[in-house]
């Protein structure tokens, strides 16, 4: 009997790491924890001093941790939140100070017990190490970090795990080969598995009926033991394709089968055959590259595109890294495209009067887009003589409709606010694009910044490319001559503070179709969109992808590397949560109902937060924004 | 026969012992037992303790690691606080005789300064069991939380405050009520936030603050 334990016990079990231990080991915790009552304003550890042998987590209230310098808020724990885990990982002084921002009581657990439970489950200690990582100010290096190197195996799909039939069909020793082959053609199956206990003693497939039973070689009121191949090819359930792959090419047979354990002493789970493979290679994305090649309507673009859907849903429950997905899905968005612009050419009367690009803008621009959205794109076309300007253009526009009524049916909605290269005014000749861009640049209003936003992210997608590149070329000049447009694009970038004080609740949208739901992409993924794309224009980088932009930022500034690669991690994050939620509720994922969210969700985007916190930092001591505001 | 010298058993002659040394303790340094003790009724004379729970605070935190909680085997047996306490004369818990509850007690507080809610009540039902073993009272220091609310002047009156009456007026969650333990935590909660009201009042903890009313 532990009264005051059990009841300690019972807060501290819906939290992580706490809720991935064992009763008995939560319980044992529970028994040795201490409780602090903090009065309002009252500081609970201080930076610098050395750290104490526990680290604490909120019961009631709230903690702010504060850098001691500047005396600036980093972070507020409440309800559930661990901190001080520095204690934990070295014997050091604390960084920040830890003081009660309103009335508090927290419990404290000693590292000792903490090492004994909790870095001996994996779970748990991963769980604490990437909280470590994110609780602090991105100085020590991420652990979780060496996992995302399979970012570059170019054929990943490799890795995938195999799916195989998850229910077997076996028989005993005893059964007749007539029996058999009456089971299998009622089960409409190739093989057969021969067990004893449960575990896989032998196979017996098409082939063998073939080879033994058809050729008169064998009767077939024998049993399954005369005609079956023994010992059978086991591998755990966690079989990649590769692997599946190997083994069948290597034991030159066609089918594995799969075990507990992987061995043939355990448990048989399933059957692996070559024609799964086959099935997984049908749906993997180079072959549905190669289909959108083949296509020749709209419709089959559309059927290929909900495939590529499939594929992008079982890379995010797979947790296969999400740059390698937008990757994916981006090239098949951008094949999709060229494909149906390859049909309309055909479809017009003449061909294309000049050289032209097609160029996606916004999200697309950016190859970060995973789910289904709003088609953005637009159109350049070179110079021509002032009398044919009309004309080309009048093409080009017909040409343009073509192709965005193809691309709404393939799926990418008709954007409601006419940025599509249908519409006239983006539908533009080089030299009117370079004066539109001009115009914006030293015209910086809130529409112009807007536009600047939306177009300076553009990708060539069809085309003549030199094209996309001069305009690159003119939008860099005209920043160059008139450099305060950045200060502008600057404060454009700083409209959406991070959500810092969400930790009771999260800023949500306070009414409208989306009251009380959290807009990620507004107020998460936005202001990361925003500040690279200023950043890299201010260093005349020429990249779209905000993680490549970021990953840019950090070699071009080591000084700052710590920040920006917090910030690709955060948006990392972020986009893959946000198709998670846009894959569970088939939607854009764009707003969040934050009732729904576990701890571990939330304390994640809080992460993210700080992140945004401090890019925007930089930004507003950069360009000098402060006499702005 | 009078001036023959009483003989005490063991635990007694230790207890004593702890309270041979006067060292001054600072607050921080005290060691302060939260307890609470449930029993057949709130006679003195004829009601008996059932159970005992005890929690440490020490320099302001509380200490789960450092808790005692004992069931006490009684014949007395009152059915109209059953309803409170929940505890069934046979029931399904390991108890131990009077005797045996009191002498672990002994063990474990020690010289400790001894808190609880109302704590006249309790104490006088402990040393009422340490008469029946023929042995005399309780030696430690003891601070009344109900006391410790008057000095906090929150109030003017002289009314007694329950311990459910503070909780709310603290914000304390009320669990496990009517458990020995789970009232000692409580009370150690409280107890917790009245020495950091007074500390606050008096810019620094005396202990002898704590205990001139006595």
């Amino acid at each position: 009997m532990n009264t005051i334990a059990e009841r300690i016990f019972d807060f501290l079990k819906d939290f992580p790491p706490f809720s991935m231990l064992s009763r008995e080991q939560l319980l044992a915790i529970c028994k040795s924890v201490e409780v602090h009552y903090l009065e309002k304003d009252t500081n609970l550890f201080v930076a610098k001093n050395p750290v104490k042998n526990q680290f604490y987590v909120v019961k009631d209230g709230a903690i702010g941790l504060f850098r001691e310098d500047s005396n600036t808020l980093v972070d507020k724990c409440d309800e559930g939140d661990i901190f001080g885990l520095r204690a934990l990982m070295r014997q050091d002084d604390y960084k920040l100070t830890a003081k009660a921002i309103e009335e508090t009581i927290v419990y404290s657990i000693s590292s000792e017990l903490f090492k004994e439970y909790i870095t001996t489950n994996p779970e748990a200690s991963t769980y604490l190490m990437s909280s470590f990582a994110t609780n602090t100010t991105y100085i020590e290096s991420n652990p979780l970090q060496n996992q995302n190197s399979t970012d570059n195996i170019p054929d990943f799909f490799e890795e995938q795990s195999a799916s195989y039939s998850k229910n077997p069909v076996s028989c005993l020793l005893n059964t007749s080969i007539k029996e058999a082959a009456l089971e299998m053609t009622d089960k409409r199956v190739g093989s057969i598995i021969i067990t004893e206990n449960n575990k896989p003693l032998g196979i017996i497939t098409d082939k063998d009926l073939r080879t033994k039973i058809a050729t008169g070689l064998i009767s077939i009121q024998e049993t399954v033991e005369k005609i079956m191949s023994s010992p059978v090819i086991t591998y755990p359930e966690n079989i990649t394709v590769a692997e599946a792959q190997i083994a069948m090419i290597k034991n030159k047979i066609t089918h594995l089968c799969i075990t507990k354990d992987g061995t043939p002493n355990s448990d048989l789970k399933g059957v692996l055959s070559e024609h799964d493979i086959v099935v997984i290679r049908e749906n993997n994305a180079s072959v549905l590259v190669k289909e959108v090649k083949r296509a020749t309507t709209p419709n089959q673009l559309q059927h290929i595109r909900k495939r590529a859907h499939e594929v992008l849903k079982r890379y995010i429950k797979q947790h296969i890294p999400i740059t390698f997905a937008t990757k994916i899905i981006s090239a098949m968005n951008e094949s999709i495209t060229q494909r149906i612009i390859d049909l309309a050419i055909k479809g017009m009367a003449t061909p294309p009067p000049t050289s032209f690009s097609w160029i996606a803008i916004g999200s697309q621009g950016r190859e970060e887009q995973l789910l289904l959205t709003d088609q953005d794109n637009a159109l350049v076309f070179n110079d021509v003589p002032e009398e044919a300007y009309e004309s080309t253009q009048n093409y080009f526009l017909k040409l343009s409709e073509k192709i965005t009524t193809s691309l709404n049916i393939v799926g990418f909605e008709f954007c409601p606010a006419e940025m599509m290269a249908s519409n006239p005014k983006w539908c533009l000749s080089l030299s009117q694009w370079e004066t539109q861009f001009k115009e914006w640049i030293t015209k910086p209003d809130q529409d112009n910044l807007m536009l600047c936003t939306i177009f300076f992210d553009f990708q060539h997608i069809y085309g003549d490319e030199t094209l996309v590149n001069s305009m690159a070329k003119g939008i860099f000049e005209s920043i160059d001559s008139y450099e305060i447009f950045l200060n502008f694009l600057g404060l454009n970038a700083l409209k959406n503070p991070p959500p810092l004080s969400f930790f009771r609740q999260f800023l949500v949208e306070s009414d409208g179709e989306h009251k009380d739901q959290f807009d990620i992409k507004g107020r998460a993924m936005m202001p990361l969109v925003d500040a690279a794309r200023l950043l890299v224009l201010s260093k005349n980088i020429k990249t779209n992808n905000t993680i490549i932009r970021y990953e840019n930022l950090a070699s071009a500034e080591p000084q700052n590397k710590d920040i920006y690669l917090a910030c690709r991690d955060s948006f990392k994050k972020l986009l893959r949560f946000r198709t998670e939620q846009g894959i569970l509720h088939n939607d854009s994922g764009r707003f969040i109902d934050l009732q729904k969210l576990s701890k571990a969700n939330k304390l994640e985007l809080k992460s993210c937060f700080k992140a945004i916190k401090d890019v925007q930092d930089l930004i507003q001591t950069r360009f000098q924004l402060a006499q702005f505001m | 026969m009078w001036f023959k010298k009483k003989t005490y058993p063991e635990f007694w002659t230790r207890y004593l012992n702890h309270f041979k040394s006067t060292t001054n303790k600072d607050f921080d340094n005290q060691r302060f037992l939260v307890f609470d003790t449930e029993t057949t009724g709130l006679d003195i004379k004829t009601d008996r303790i059932l159970s005992i729970g005890v929690i440490a605070v020490q320099g302001q935190i509380i200490k789960v690691s450092d808790s005692f909680e004992c069931y006490v085997k009684q014949n007395i047996f009152n059915s109209e606080t059953i309803k409170i306490h929940g505890l069934l004369k046979g029931g399904n818990i390991t108890k131990a005789e009077e005797s045996e509850a009191i002498k672990a007690f002994l063990e474990y507080i020690g010289n400790a300064v001894l808190v609880a809610h109302h704590a006249a009540f309790d104490i006088a039902m402990i040393n009422a069991a340490l008469k029946r073993m023929n042995l005399p009272k309780l030696k430690n220091k003891v601070v009344d939380t109900g006391e410790l609310y008057k000095k906090t002047k929150y109030v003017k009156d002289h009314k007694h405050y329950s311990l459910d009456a503070l909780s709310n007026i603290f914000n304390i969650p009320q669990h496990d009520r009517h458990t020995a333990s789970g009232d000692a935590y409580i009370t150690a909660l409280l107890f917790q936030k009245l020495s950091s009201l007074l500390q606050k009042k008096k810019k620094g903890l005396k202990l002898r603050y704590f205990f001139d009313w006595i």
